[in-house]
């Protein structure tokens, strides 16, 4: 299963919204494969009746007011990284044709 | 020898009116410039680091109580969110980012009179254990130009040892402040989970990410870390700190039960490292420390867990880099979605989309409960025998890394080579301990760290132990 075929790399590439060269899929699937099978090792460990854990901080939920407070950033600094802006918004291509 | 006097009395000279913080800007820039060779620094922050040591020096003569950290220049990160220079996270995507705001770390080190001067290097996003996958440049180890400095926080170590600065920042994730402190002779230290906020620091796997110290001694680490410390409002995973200062360490070796983690003292184990951690507990030993050897059962498949768990959460991190807000795009993609795959595309390394696409792996339907739920699952064995450990133990002590900093250019063909030096310090982010690497001696010129662990959320018992291990040392 762990040994991945280039179908699969372009499956995942296509997932995850990246587009590979042929280079590059021949590159990830000679070197991601060693990493899938390292990771098996885990399916043969008995885990039966072992609860997951997501996080360690013992946390729940973290409540805080619904309010407006001021860290004192702009709409004008937050803008400034944006690649293209139009009357203050972020513009972005076009979604459907 | 430093030509940095400790922090506390860095602080209390500016304090005292004996020194300037500009000459502390002046000195700490001059020595980056000095060792620029080296690679460490990805930028420097000269105009703003000197406006606020004219301040802070301007305050001083007024008569106004100056902070505990008056005029000490540090290096951050270059995923830490700084004013005065870009924020890159040494990837090509964030080229040219100006953060709108400050990571909580850095307001708050700067609240106490700290001075923000540079910059540093880290394998690109801090996917990495050599800073050789940052997409600038590859960062020298101090010690061995021919050698890693080790990684993600590869450049702040360096930047510590090569005395451009008292401490420096990093953050750990499975690793990135322990491993590059080892390799560098640096004291590194990863904080219980959640201790510091990270707001305003690039997130890699926000389940194991903390944020810490590099400085050359404990002492240094505890103040530091005293000051970042802290629940944060714009950081909803902080929790409650101890209230004493981290910086009062209480305590003596005699009578501490400390054990030694067997499965990392194995075959694994460069020889060489060995004969200085058997050095350090002998020295433990000798200080009426009882020492014992102890054994987790589960830990020789950390870092299987870890290497899933971390790039699931990497890919889900890394999703908001889509060209639209901030980062880089290509203007001439035709559509929406051509535009996040092109600005994906070509503004990610080849590690990032390596651990984009084995957390999408993982993740994806049909293998999420084979990989990703059963790496959850060996999750809570492993905090489990850590519970277990704790109760027979004060502390558990191991090596930092199996070896001493590997040659440059050594695994970066072979990623899961490199993913095996983090053997060692992936277990400590997976179950949230507190973990501290020192100095223990050299081999070949190259040092070696001892890595200390605590109970989580008992930071100060662990600094205090480090720092009496340190004087033994």
């Amino acid at each position: 299963m762990a040994d991945l075929t280039n179908e699969d790399v372009l499956k995942l590439a296509r997932l995850a919204r990246l587009s590979l060269s042929p280079a590059e899929v021949d590159y990830f699937v000679k070197n991601i494969s060693p990493v899938l099978r390292y990771v098996e090792q885990l399916q043969s460990v008995d885990l039966k009746g072992i609860e997951p854990t997501s996080q360690v901080s013992g946390k729940t939920n973290s409540m805080r007011p619904d309010e407006v407070v001021d860290y004192g950033v702009t709409p004008q600094d937050l803008l400034k990284n944006v690649p293209s802006t139009e009357n203050n918004q972020i513009k972005v291509k076009r979604m459907v044709g | 020898m430093s030509q940095w006097q400790a922090i506390a009395a860095i602080a209390q000279a500016v304090a005292d009116g004996k020194v300037t913080a500009t000459d502390l800007v002046d000195q700490s820039l001059k020595s980056i410039d000095d060792n620029s060779e080296y690679s460490a620094i990805i930028a420097t922050i000269p105009e703003r680091a000197r406006e606020r040591a004219k301040l802070i020096d301007a305050q001083i003569a007024d008569g106004v109580t100056p902070g505990r950290l008056a005029g000490v220049p540090f290096i951050a990160k270059d995923n830490f969110l700084t004013f005065g220079s870009e924020t890159t996270a040494a990837s090509n995507i964030l080229r040219g980012f100006e953060a709108p705001y400050q990571a909580t770390a850095i307001e708050r080190l700067e609240a106490e009179g700290a001075i923000c001067v540079a910059k540093a290097n880290l394998d690109a996003f801090a996917h990495g254990s050599s800073t050789e996958n940052s997409d600038y440049m590859t960062t020298l180890n101090p010690h061995d130009k021919s050698c890693v400095p080790g990684g993600s926080s590869g450049g702040s170590a360096a930047a510590v040892m090569l005395d451009m600065v008292p401490f420096a920042l990093g953050t750990d994730t499975g690793g990135s402040i322990r491993l590059p402190a080892a390799f560098c002779g640096a004291v590194g230290f990863k904080p219980s989970y959640g201790l510091v906020s990270r707001s305003g620091v690039v997130a890699m796997a926000s389940s194991t990410d903390v944020i810490g110290p590099i400085t050359r001694t404990v002492a240094d680490a505890a103040l530091v870390f005293d000051i970042m410390a802290g629940p944060d409002a714009l950081d909803s995973t902080t929790v409650a700190r101890e209230s004493d200062s981290y910086c009062s360490f209480e305590g003596v070796l005699a009578g501490m039960r400390i054990g030694v983690v067997a499965e990392f003292m194995d075959e694994g184990l460069d020889p060489a490292v060995k004969t200085q951690i058997d050095k350090a507990i002998a020295a433990a030993r000798t200080a009426g420390a009882l020492i014992s050897t102890v054994s987790l059962p589960s830990l020789p498949l950390a870092l299987a867990c870890y290497y899933i768990i971390c790039p699931a959460e990497v890919s889900s991190n890394l999703s908001r880099y889509d060209g639209q807000r901030y980062g880089y795009s290509d203007a001439s993609a035709t559509d929406l979605e051509d535009s996040y795959i092109m600005a994906r595309s070509t503004g990610f390394g080849a590690e990032a989309k390596r651990r984009i696409m084995i957390g999408t792996y993982v993740l994806s339907s049909g293998y999420y409960d084979a990989y990703y739920k059963r790496a959850q699952k060996l999750r809570t064995k492993l905090i489990k025998e850590y519970e277990a450990a704790f109760n027979d133990n004060d502390f558990l002590i191991s090596p930092t890394v199996p070896t001493t900093a590997f040659k440059i250019g050594h695994k970066v063909d072979d990623p899961m080579q490199m993913y095996l030096i983090d053997v060692m310090t992936v277990a400590a982010n997976l179950v949230g301990t507190p973990a501290i690497s020192i100095p223990a001696g050299t081999s070949d010129g190259l040092p070696v760290g001892l890595q200390i662990m605590g109970r989580q959320n008992h930071d100060k018992d662990l600094l205090s132990l480090a720092h009496l291990m340190e004087q033994i040392i």
